[in-house]
């Protein structure tokens, strides 16, 4: 079928962000995921973990804990502020400021030993009183469902306090470790209220306690580990909890009656998992598996399969690694890359090569030209470079910036545009026309605001406006290559398609149950083709307003079982100019060309068949070949572009030089300071 | 020593108009060792399968049109190339039908020839001097080609040499009855000239034939005179700026005995760095008339195989992966060959047939002193021989020395198998200490010490000389193993060898009473019995009991010296039948407890200069047991030791079996860590199908 030169890059340090809070939200679906440099990213549990929202953190912002209150979200940092978020436009709607906070939320303990109650209010929480003070600090706090007692983990103790007195009802000492651990302080890291009146305490000494809080006794104990045991978390109904150590290891107990068919209940130690290398920070169970997130940065799905009655994609672990955004963007003419790092951005030149073979000489390395730090503390929410690789945009919450590169020979000039046109103060996605001529930014309310730019500077052209009346921040762009068109994608899943000539909204793609990942528009046939998240792909004609023929041929026929078991989202669509009927995809671990020409495979073919083609000779291989053509060579894909000269640039970054660059996986012991 | 197999046929050699020495353009070497590219006089170029002697492929250039060169294969781009009409480079695929369809280009100038190496781009040299690599030329096949050479200055033949990825090019010319070669080397592009010493009387070299050895190239000349010369060239040229014409250096390696006819042609190519094979000179013994192949052996200047080759000869020779390709009458041959390491003793071997030895010593310059010496030995005591003998190796130069040792130790020999009273033991050693002695020189002086039983000298023959035959190997232990221990012990043999064979006996009482478990060895058989109590060990294991060497400390020693003998085993298995049932129960014996000291480990501990090796210990069990099977297997006597063996050589295929698990899946670790690591960046082609 062919033959590509491959980029293979390895150069971009990504660093994914330690996770440092969970907060599941069982009405919506949504897993609340808070990380060590302040993000908070928004999973749909029930769409494939698809990563649907990311608010980008700060310099400086440690978020210590995560709650959902309603459909609300809000935050506590170390930096003493409650945060509530934006998740429509994605980002922070405001902070208050509560003395310094280091764990729990809107009911906030305090390092002085306070407990501050807030009330949430329509748009603003507001402070209402302080619980009795108390010596020590307080680490953890859980509410009963009643709400008229609150359990607070300490040093060395758990107390009980009634909400309406804010008096202490009962003391409960945990014992310190034994041998040369007796002189440190115990630290309750975790306790979980239970309704019918347990306590579940965590602590530093490894113990997952059971108490009673009528008596104030420890109804049972049980060593979990030699380290600390940093996370507990009860699922819905409370017949099952599960608790993170520092050993990376997650312990699910459980709430079963000890003869069968008595109502005499224990909670007894189920099951070990070890998915994480580090501290696990935090552990929620959702409905049907244990989620955990932890100082190695990954978010481990581990389905409980007692829960699952189908085997299905779904009941498969489930790691993320990498965020379901792109982060790198190739200037597709002229050979560079632009890497977004949280707190600056990378401009790359491709090496050249020469000779023949599978693996060429390098005749000139990559080359770093640009290395731009982001002005003020917020982090890269989005950023593009133009095609042409003249123009460099980022854009962080409060603001947004456009440079022009311009290169002569040996000279490098690079300059800021200073100038911007008052719309483009901030934006949830940009993208450039295919001549480089315009720049896209999206905004508030799902509108797309179009921006000419020239030698001398940009001028705002015009905004686009959903008809539907979407307030969705668009989390994907695409423009066409002839610049007619230009797709938008956002949260609510709705596609919009808009004419560039007239301005107008074009048409809107049918809703699907699923959110889109990736989108491009075809540079002949003009026809948008979409990757969701649960694997399934439209291609829909603009021109026509419908889905095309062959798009129908695949909703017909269905997607291959191994392809639709894969579970990472595709996250670009290219096209080869070459051959219109290719297209391009890519998720982690795979390179996929889909031949449009070439039938289905069904699930009787044999799906991943480049080895056995290779085998065969050029006449056998037409009767075996299908339409996916997939390779997998490649591993751990941050990116995939097709440049100009048909060659592919392929950003890989290896998990093992993820690991190599964590920080040691021992215990660690330190307080929250 | 060399083998030259049974030939055939590859193909006829087309009709020669003139009366050069060409039979055909070229044989080059095709897409791989078993394919050749045959391009003739004629208009055509045939690829030929060699193992099948079939042609594969042919391609011929249209009536008027002339190949000016053998044609080449492209390894690295799977093309073959040819220049036809001296301009026009001509490159096609194996499966174009149509030579007149394939591509081409006209350059501007003669080309002479297109020379291509193994994976490597090919070069093109032209007439002038030029040289090109072909990818540069076809870019631009106009460009114009600088004069390197004077205007009547003649290419006469041209080779390519590569190394360690790096080219060279060398070529000779000729120019007004001066001979010079040059040397193109390339990154950095230098082209140095040397000027061939010129005899009067010695006309042109007739052949040539480089090859690379180390970080040299060594080129191999044959002159019509029967000289062959070889001069040595550094592959990466050591001086950048000294420029001019430099004499180059030569040492002759072979003389080639002459017929009474005049020779027209000839051709020699190295085969490896001990052997050549030339054509078109007679045999040494046979009649003149006849022409044959033959193949030298340099180092000893000795005649090693040859074969006849029938109608005329020209003056062309090629060899590619162990065939030759000889072009006769009409037809071109192709015979195998097959050169083996040889020892002195090796190459002895057909020469005596040939060449009478009184030859070797006929140009003994310093004669006087040793005609002197040899008088003396014939009628002196033996004293007075030994004390001479002294005098004449402190006194003489070395050059001359290695000339007059053999034939002072032969006069000696001979003197001592004619009187028996005359043994000069120590002039004998004084001659072996000098080193300058192998058997093949004094072939007598092994078995005299033999039947004198002197075991001393026997010891520093078996050290010094490494071209033993395997018949008097034989002989030797024979006499070893018959010797009673008690007669053996009172020799005086090296010290080293005893001391070794002392440590060896003890080392084993030492790891006998710790359990052996020395070095944490231990035979699974000799575990299970070490966990029972000590009087029960005594019955149950065989290894314990024998543990004791079942020879003395002298005949140990000199064992151990046969062992260390360089052999080849389809010559030593037929002698070794000689030997009797007790003798070869006793040696196997021997054989087996060195074999247990060694896997005990016990060896390493003792530093002794000479021991056994233990892949020469198991070679000779083998043999052992090859030649004399039957009489083991019915010998009642023999039946606990091979027994044994059979126990001990299972457990240790047992071991080796699981290390060979072991490594199989360290390769396979090895070669995935290799496959993965490209670094930070690369660029790489991918093929989706």
């Amino acid at each position: 079928m062919g033959e590509f030169k491959v980029h293979r890059v390895r150069f971009f340090d990504y660093m994914p962000s330690g996770i440092r809070a969970l907060a599941f939200n069982g009405d919506t679906e949504r897993m609340a995921v808070a990380r060590m440099d302040g993000s908070v990213e928004i999973f749909h549990c029930s769409d494939r973990f698809f990563q649907e929202k990311i608010i980008p953190g700060r310099e400086q912002c440690g978020i210590e804990g995560l709650s959902w209150v309603g459909e609300r979200l809000f935050s506590a940092g170390l930096n003493g502020g409650i945060t509530e978020y934006d998740l429509t436009n994605q980002k922070v709607k405001y902070t208050i400021d509560a003395y310094k906070i280091p764990w729990y939320t809107f009911l906030v303990g305090c390092e002085d030993g306070t407990v501050k109650l807030f009330e949430v209010n329509e748009d603003k929480i507001q402070f209402e009183r302080n619980l009795d003070r108390q010596k020590s600090r307080i680490v953890s706090l859980s509410w009963h469902t009643s709400g008229s007692k609150i359990a607070a983990g300490m040093m060395d103790m758990i107390q009980i306090f009634n909400v309406e007195t804010g008096h202490s009802i009962h003391r409960m000492l945990a014992d310190r470790g034994v041998g040369t651990s007796r002189s440190k302080e115990c630290v309750v890291w975790s306790v979980v209220y239970l309704s019918d009146g347990t306590i579940v305490s965590g602590d530093s000494v490894g113990m997952v306690k059971l108490w009673d809080d009528q008596t104030g006794t420890l109804i049972k104990s049980h060593n979990v580990t030699k380290c600390d045991v940093l996370a507990l978390s009860v699922s819905q109904n409370e017949d099952s909890l599960v608790a993170g150590t520092s050993e990376g290891t997650v312990v699910q107990f459980q709430f079963v009656s000890m003869v069968l068919g008595k109502d005499d209940k224990e909670w007894v130690r189920t099951r070990t998992f070890k998915n994480h290398t580090h501290d696990i920070r935090a552990v929620a169970e959702i409905t049907t598996a244990v989620v955990s997130g932890g100082m190695d940065a990954q978010l481990v799905v581990k389905p409980l399969l007692d829960k699952i009655e189908v085997r299905s994609a779904a009941s498969a672990l489930r790691k993320i690694h990498f965020p379901h955004r792109r982060l790198v963007f190739c200037a597709r003419n002229s050979g560079l890359m632009l890497f977004q790092y949280p707190g600056h951005l990378e401009l790359w030149r491709l090496g050249e090569s020469e000779g023949k073979g599978s693996s060429l000489f390098v005749k000139r390395n990559p080359e770093k030209l640009l290395h731009l730090k982001v002005k003020g503390e917020d982090h890269i929410r989005c950023s593009a470079v133009s095609p042409c690789g003249e123009w460099i945009v980022y854009s962080t919450a409060s603001s947004l910036r456009l440079y022009r590169l311009h290169y002569q020979r040996f000279l490098f000039l690079f300059f800021q545009i200073s100038k911007l046109p008052k719309v483009l103060s901030s934006a949830n996605q940009l993208c450039f026309s295919s001549d480089s001529s315009h720049l896209f930014s999206a905004s508030t309310q799902s509108s797309v605001h179009i921006v000419s730019l020239s030698q001398s500077g940009c001028k705002f052209v015009g905004t686009l406006k959903p008809k539907s009346g979407s307030h969705q921040a668009i989390h994907l762009l695409a423009a066409s290559e002839d610049g007619e068109w230009l797709a938008s994608a956002n949260s609510d899943h709705e596609v919009h398609i808009y004419n560039l000539q007239t301005r107008k909204a074009h048409c809107t793609v049918p809703v699907y149950s699923s959110a889109v990942t990736a989108m491009g528009i075809h540079p002949t046939t003009n026809c948008l083709f979409m990757m969701y998240a649960d694997q399934q792909m439209c291609e829909y004609s603009i021109e026509q307003k419908q889905y095309t023929d062959w798009s129908r041929t695949v909703q017909r026929k269905g997607l291959h079982r191994l392809w639709m078991e894969r579970d990472t989202p595709c996250l670009n669509v290219m096209f080869n100019p070459q051959n219109p009927s290719h297209v391009i995809l890519h998720d982690t671990y795979m390179l996929c060309i889909i031949d449009q020409s070439l039938p289905l495979p069904d699930d009787k073919t044999q799906f991943y068949n480049q080895l056995t083609l290779k085998s065969l000779t050029e006449d056998q291989r037409k009767s075996h070949s299908h339409a996916f053509k997939v390779c997998k060579t490649f591993k751990d894909i941050l990116c995939v572009e097709l440049i100009s000269d048909q060659s592919l640039v392929v950003v890989e970054r290896p998990l093992e030089d993820v690991a190599t660059q964590l920080p040691a996986p021992i215990k660690q012991k330190k307080f929250a300071t | 020593m060399a083998t030259l197999y049974e030939g055939y046929t590859l193909c006829g050699v087309g009709p020669v108009q003139n009366s050069s020495n060409i039979g055909i353009l070229g044989v080059e070497q095709g897409g791989d060792i078993d394919h050749v590219l045959v391009t003739d006089t004629s208009r055509s170029i045939t690829v030929y399968k060699v193992s099948d002697q079939k042609p594969t492929g042919s391609w011929s250039v249209k009536q008027g049109q002339i190949i000016s060169c053998p044609a080449v294969f492209n390894t690295q781009s799977q093309e073959y190339v040819v220049v036809t009409d001296d301009r026009v480079v001509r490159v096609w695929k194996e499966d174009d039908v149509n030579l007149e369809k394939a591509f081409k280009a006209t350059v501007s100038a003669d080309v002479l020839k297109v020379l291509s190496a193994t994976d490597s781009e090919p070069v093109v040299l032209f007439c002038c001097g030029a040289v090109r690599f072909l990818d540069s030329l076809l870019a631009s096949p106009q460009q114009p080609m600088e004069d390197v050479l004077t205007e009547d200055e003649i290419i006469r033949w041209s080779t390519i040499v590569k190394a360690e990825h790096q080219l060279v090019i060398l070529f000779s010319t000729e120019q007004r009855g001066e001979h010079c070669l040059y040397v193109q080397r390339f990154n950095p592009n230098t082209l140095v000239k040397h000027r061939f010493e010129t005899e009067p009387g010695l006309s042109a070299p007739i052949s040539f034939s480089a090859t690379c050895r180390g970080s040299n190239i060594h080129l191999l000349y044959l002159y019509l005179n029967g000289s062959v010369y070889e001069s040595v060239l550094p592959f990466r040229s050591s001086s950048t700026g000294a420029e001019g014409v430099q004499a180059l250096s030569r040492s002759l390696c072979l003389s080639l005995p002459l017929g009474e006819e005049k020779l027209m042609s000839g051709a020699a190519v190295v085969l490896d760095e001990a052997h050549v094979a030339v054509v078109g000179f007679p045999h040494p013994s046979a009649g003149a008339c006849k022409d044959y192949l033959c193949i030298w052996n340099t180092h000893f200047q000795t005649l090693q195989a040859s074969k006849e080759m029938a109608g005329r000869i020209y003056s062309q020779l090629w060899c590619y992966s162990g065939k030759l390709y000889v072009p006769h009458g009409k037809m071109l041959s192709v015979i195998p060959f097959d050169c083996q390491k040889s020892s002195l003793a090796a190459a002895m071997g057909k020469q005596k047939q040939t060449s009478q030895s009184g030859k070797d010593f006929s140009n003994i310059k310093s004669a006087l002193t040793v005609d002197q010496l040899i008088q003396h030995i014939k009628t002196s005591a033996v004293e007075d021989v030994q004390a001479e003998v002294g005098e004449f190796i402190r006194r003489t130069p070395q050059a001359d020395l290695q000339l007059a040792a053999g034939r002072v130790a032969l006069e000696l020999v001979s003197r001592s198998q004619t009187d028996a009273n005359f043994y000069p033991q120590c002039a004998f050693l004084l001659l072996l200490e000098t080193r300058y002695l192998c058997y093949s020189v004094c072939p007598e002086l092994l078995s005299l010490a033999m039947v004198k039983k002197d075991f001393h000298l026997c010891q520093i023959a078996f050290q010094i000389f490494s071209d033993i035959p395997e018949a008097v190997t034989c002989a030797c232990l024979k006499t070893i193993l018959s010797t009673p221990d008690l007669e053996m012990e009172t020799v005086n043999l090296d010290m080293d060898s005893v001391i070794f064979m002392k440590e060896l006996t003890q080392a084993h009482s030492r790891s006998d009473e710790e359990g052996g478990q020395l070095n944490g060895f231990c035979h699974p058989a000799l575990e299970s019995d070490v966990s029972d109590t000590p009087s029960n060990k005594l019955q149950r294991d065989p290894f314990a009991l024998d543990m004791s060497c079942p020879v003395g400390l002298h005949k140990g020693a000199l064992l151990n010296e046969v062992l260390q003998t360089a052999y080849s085993d389809r010559s030593l298995l037929p002698h070794l039948k000689d030997l009797t049932v007790p003798q070869v129960i006793v040696f196997l014996q021997y054989l087996r407890f060195l074999y247990l000291k060694y896997s005990h480990d016990a060896h390493k501990q003792i530093r002794a200069l000479r021991t056994p090796s233990i892949s020469q210990i198991i070679d000779w069990v083998c043999l052992l047991l090859d030649a004399h099977f039957t009489v083991l297997a019915v010998a009642p006597e023999a039946k606990r030791l091979v027994f044994d063996l059979h126990k001990f050589v299972r457990s240790q295929v047992k071991l080796y079996a699981e290390l060979g698990k072991i490594e199989g899946s360290l390769q396979v670790l090895k070669s995935s860590k290799q496959s993965e690591d490209f670094g930070m960046y690369a660029i790489q082609v991918i093929e989706l199908f």
